[in-house]
């Protein structure tokens, strides 16, 4: 045998080798079971095949922008007095409007509007406006009746909505791995905009996970303008029938300590204290009247804003707000710095998760779901069954009829088939190993139910290859060529139709993996893995296996084909 | 074994025997699209029976120990004051102790409220189906309008791109007619195997696109096949007329064609069979795809060329062969 061939079927059995450890890695055993159990281990499964929940979330991305505004308001009016010019008001000519039924938000929340400055002083507001502090986040523009406009630039916006799409990655993956749940997939999901994909192993109950995620502790604590008012008319007449830019009408959620059903507050919009300003939060119980609290700290910062406000109104109310209504309102009896103590009307199980979801960070913008599935693992357990026996029933008939039609040359296809499906589940088994030396990046290459068909179309595409190959030396046989020299005409003719129908399949392999989602993307995956070891079998090994046997034949003898 | 030795059958002779029936069915596929287009809902009108990840809604498979009363379970969900609710036996051919029973509410045009069906068809089985004849919820499908949506638009964008995808590569090998000519074909294959969907009133899901992206891909390879052989065909003998020379490739990778279809076919046949109630649509797709897609590449792309060219022969201009690159 010559060295070159030996080499080669060294690279392939180093391959084989490299892959089967791919699939089993160091099985605790050779037993069947421990086999499986060593396959399982190392393939990573999607949720449709080991059962569980995936959720997609929409982010309201919008409310970050508001918030970011509502802090600047503050800041400018700060300035402003500074700077000693005079103006009525500053405010925000289009808040942010939160549809309750779909979500949708409406209005300008980048939009700041500064009121009433004198016209002398016009041109000292436009400079503190183009000025250092405000000129990087917003452009500023004069108006008429004496007023300057802030509008956010749009790339400052963007990012600033990417960053609390980041944020909220990172606060749902720290709640997610509260619950327990082992490898959660949290990501950006790509076909929308400003969404986060969730998936989560193992669990069924959409229930629990929806609390967890969704319900938002966003606590805050709001200035009380006025309240409590029987219903949203009387408060709104309050105001003459229309609510103030700056403030906001929120309902109670049921009794308050003191009061009868539902009432109605009118609040000041920007928060006192947000959620991102505590640092912890404990639940506790108030021994004298039963109720459930929950005992915060706040960061530093926040506790001295905090010590600012209560100590320059005292007497007055404030309100606690989780989840769009109000929770709480409380008199301020003194100064209060950073710790605190909150009482309402909670249950005893959402103060332990507010506690839980405040220690764990504040969602920077609320979350809403907008699919969800899920899959029982026994469903799953059948998919794979069912898969995996379609698979097999499908490879054997194939490899039966190989054998039939092409006798010899038949062995020569089955091993190159075998050697395919060894290599594909390798592939995938490699990347898992790989991606957990990592640390969890790389990619892991996921077997999903489409995936599983993926595999399935992948032995009709590797028969392909080699019926192509066949045929080919069949016809050159035919012109009467000897058998090294079919072989090689035959190899050498398939070659260029064997490139172009694997492209055309890669393309639109690739084009599913980069549209599809979970299940698509799997079948894309197996579907690109396998005409890549395809390409590798059908052409590489099989020639060599032919070589090999060639080199054994006796002169003027022909291959069985 | 070898079964197509020395085929000669003259395959261009029969193209209007092809346009025929590609027509009839082509036809038949966009009349049904069309009723079902003006019969659905005004709000959602749709060619095809969605699947719930395009339609929007909820879906929610639950398996009884025992045979379930199908009337019962909506008297249960009415109760709980879910009106529009379909339910539906779930026949599971591979597993019909199983007793699976599908669920499905409209969609849901308020997202803050996306999820109370489900919760509420969960807790009506809960209480009625508890000791007697247990019921497991064992899947879920929720989506809301904006997923829905979005996710339609991919999928419309997917089956665009890697069309463009595969005629700019095959542009790039070939010609621009051979490229248009596959895609052509392909196109075809995609009418029929939807229509075939539309006609059998079978839902398209976001499996089933991608069964039919690959099936593009199949279709595509047969073609490129016989166009390979085309073309090498081409530079041996100039002095054919194209006719017979395309008769001639087609012949000569019919043993082939037909082989490589089959075996696929018999694949695509066991995931059929055998692969489950998941997996069915999809499969349906594949096999009635590669059908259609091995005779396109025979009598829909390789016509489509010599067409062309006597089409080019008749405008007075060059009447000579399409001019196909070299290989490699």
């Amino acid at each position: 045998m010559k060295t070159n061939l030996k080499n080669k079927i060294a690279l392939i059995v180093a391959v084989m080798l490299l892959c089967l450890y791919g699939i089993f890695g160091i099985p605790s055993g050779i037993s069947g079971h421990a086999l499986l159990e060593a396959i399982g281990n190392q393939i990573h499964l999607g949720l449709d095949l080991r059962g569980g929940a995936h959720l997609i979330l929409q982010v309201q991305v919008q409310e970050a922008v508001s918030t970011y505004t509502d802090n600047t308001v503050q800041q400018l009016q700060q300035d402003l007095k500074k700077a000693n010019i005079g103006y009525s008001q500053v405010i925000k000519p289009d808040p942010l409007v939160v549809d309750p039924v779909n979500h949708k938000e409406t209005g300008r929340p980048d939009l700041i509007r500064v009121e009433g400055i004198s016209p002398a002083q016009s041109d000292a507001v436009g400079t503190l406006l183009g000025g250092p502090k405000y000129a990087n986040e917003y452009e500023a523009s004069s108006g008429a009746d004496n007023s300057w406009t802030l509008t956010m630039k749009t790339p400052y916006e963007n990012d600033l909505k990417a960053r609390t799409v980041d944020q909220a990655i990172e606060t749902v993956r720290d709640r997610v791995d509260a619950l327990g749940v082992s490898e959660p997939l949290i990501e950006e999901y790509n076909l929308g905009a400003s969404q986060i994909l969730v998936e989560l192993p193992g669990v069924s109950d959409l229930n629990e996970i929806e609390r967890v995620i969704r319900e938002t502790a966003r606590l805050e604590i709001h200035p009380v303008d006025a309240g409590p008012f029987q219903d949203q008319q009387s408060a709104l007449a309050s105001v003459n029938g229309v609510l103030p830019p700056d403030e906001e009408l929120l309902q109670t959620s049921g009794d308050l300590a003191g009061s009868n059903g539902v009432s109605y507050y009118l609040l000041q919009r920007v928060p006192v204290v947000q959620g991102s300003d505590f640092r912890s939060a404990v639940p506790g119980l108030n021994s004298n009247t039963g109720q459930q609290t929950v005992e915060f700290t706040l960061t530093n910062d926040a506790g001295d804003k905090f010590w600012d406000y209560t100590s320059a109104n005292v007497g007055k109310n404030m309100a606690v707000v989780m989840g769009g209504s109000v929770r709480e309102v409380a008199v301020i009896k003194s100064g209060i710095r950073d710790r605190g103590q909150i009482e309402g009307t909670f249950t005893q199980k959402e103060v332990t998760e507010l506690s839980k979801l405040l220690s764990s960070g504040a969602l920077p913008a609320s979350l809403n779901y907008i699919a969800a599935n899920t899959v029982g693992a026994t469903l799953g357990a059948d998919s794979i069954k069912d898969g995996v026996r379609a698979a097999v029933v499908g490879v054997v008939l194939v490899m039966i009829f190989m054998l039939i039609y092409y006798k010899g040359s038949g062995i020569n296809a089955d091993l190159a088939l075998i050697l395919n499906l060894i290599i594909l589940l390798g592939i995938m088994g490699l990347s898992t190993i790989l991606s957990r030396a990592s640390g969890g990046g790389g990619l892991t290459l996921t077997l999903t139910l489409p995936g599983i068909a993926g595999v399935i179309l992948t032995i009709g595409m590797g028969v392909d290859s080699n019926v192509l190959i066949f045929e080919r030396i069949r016809e050159e046989i035919r012109a009467g060529k000897a058998a090294s020299a079919a072989v090689d005409q035959g190899f050498a003719r398939a070659w260029v139709t064997i490139v172009d129908t694997h492209v055309t399949t890669i393309v639109s392999a690739v084009i599913l993996f980069m549209f599809g989602t979970g299940p698509v993307k799997g079948f894309a995956t197996t579907l690109f893995v396998g005409l890549l070891a395809n390409l590798f079998t059908a052409v590489f090994v099989s020639r060599v296996i032919f070589d090999a046997h060639l080199d054994n034949l006796k002169p003027g003898e022909m291959v069985s084909i | 074994m070898e079964f197509f030795r020395g085929v000669n059958v003259n395959w261009l002779g029969w193209k209007w025997y092809f346009l025929a029936f590609s027509m009839i069915f082509s036809v038949a596929g966009i009349t049904k699209m069309t009723l079902n287009w003006f019969h659905s809902d005004p709000n959602h009108r749709t060619p095809v029976p969605l699947s719930v990840d395009f339609r929007g809604g909820t879906e929610i498979e639950v398996r009884f120990a025992q045979p379930p009363d199908l009337d019962a379970i909506r008297k249960a969900i009415y109760a709980v004051g879910i009106r529009d609710a379909r339910i539906q036996n779930y026949y599971n051919l591979q597993h019909p102790e199983n007793h699976e029973v599908l669920i499905g509410l409209p969609e849901e045009t308020n997202e803050a409220a996306l999820d109370v069906g489900r919760t509420q068809v969960e807790s009506a089985l809960q209480t009625h189906y508890n000791q007697f004849n247990p019921a497991t919820v064992v899947k879920v499908e929720v989506v809301g309008p904006t997923v829905g949506e979005q996710l339609k638009k991919k999928a419309v964008e997917a089956t665009l791109f890697s069309l463009l995808g595969m005629l700019v590569y095959l542009w790039f090998r070939f010609q621009l007619i051979y490229g248009v000519a596959a895609v052509v074909a392909c196109f075809h294959d995609t009418l029929i195997t939807v229509g075939a969907f539309a006609l059998w009133n079978r839902e398209i899901s976001l499996t089933v696109i991608a069964a039919i992206l690959t099936l593009v891909g199949y279709s595509m390879n047969d073609t490129i096949v016989v166009f390979d052989r085309i073309r090498e065909n081409l530079r041996l003998s100039r002095r054919e007329p194209l006719a017979d020379l395309v008769n001639r490739s087609i012949n000569q990778t019919l043993s082939r064609t037909v082989l490589t279809s089959g075996l696929t076919f018999l694949t695509v046949l066991s995931l059929f069979v055998f692969g489950g109630q998941v997996l069915h649509d999809f499969s349906f797709a594949l096999v009635v795809g590669i059908l259609i897609g091995t005779y396109s590449s025979i009598a829909v792309a390789a016509p489509m060329l010599v067409a062309w060219q006597e089409w080019r022969a008749g405008q007075g201009k060059a009447a000579s062969l399409p001019a196909a690159r070299k290989a490699r």
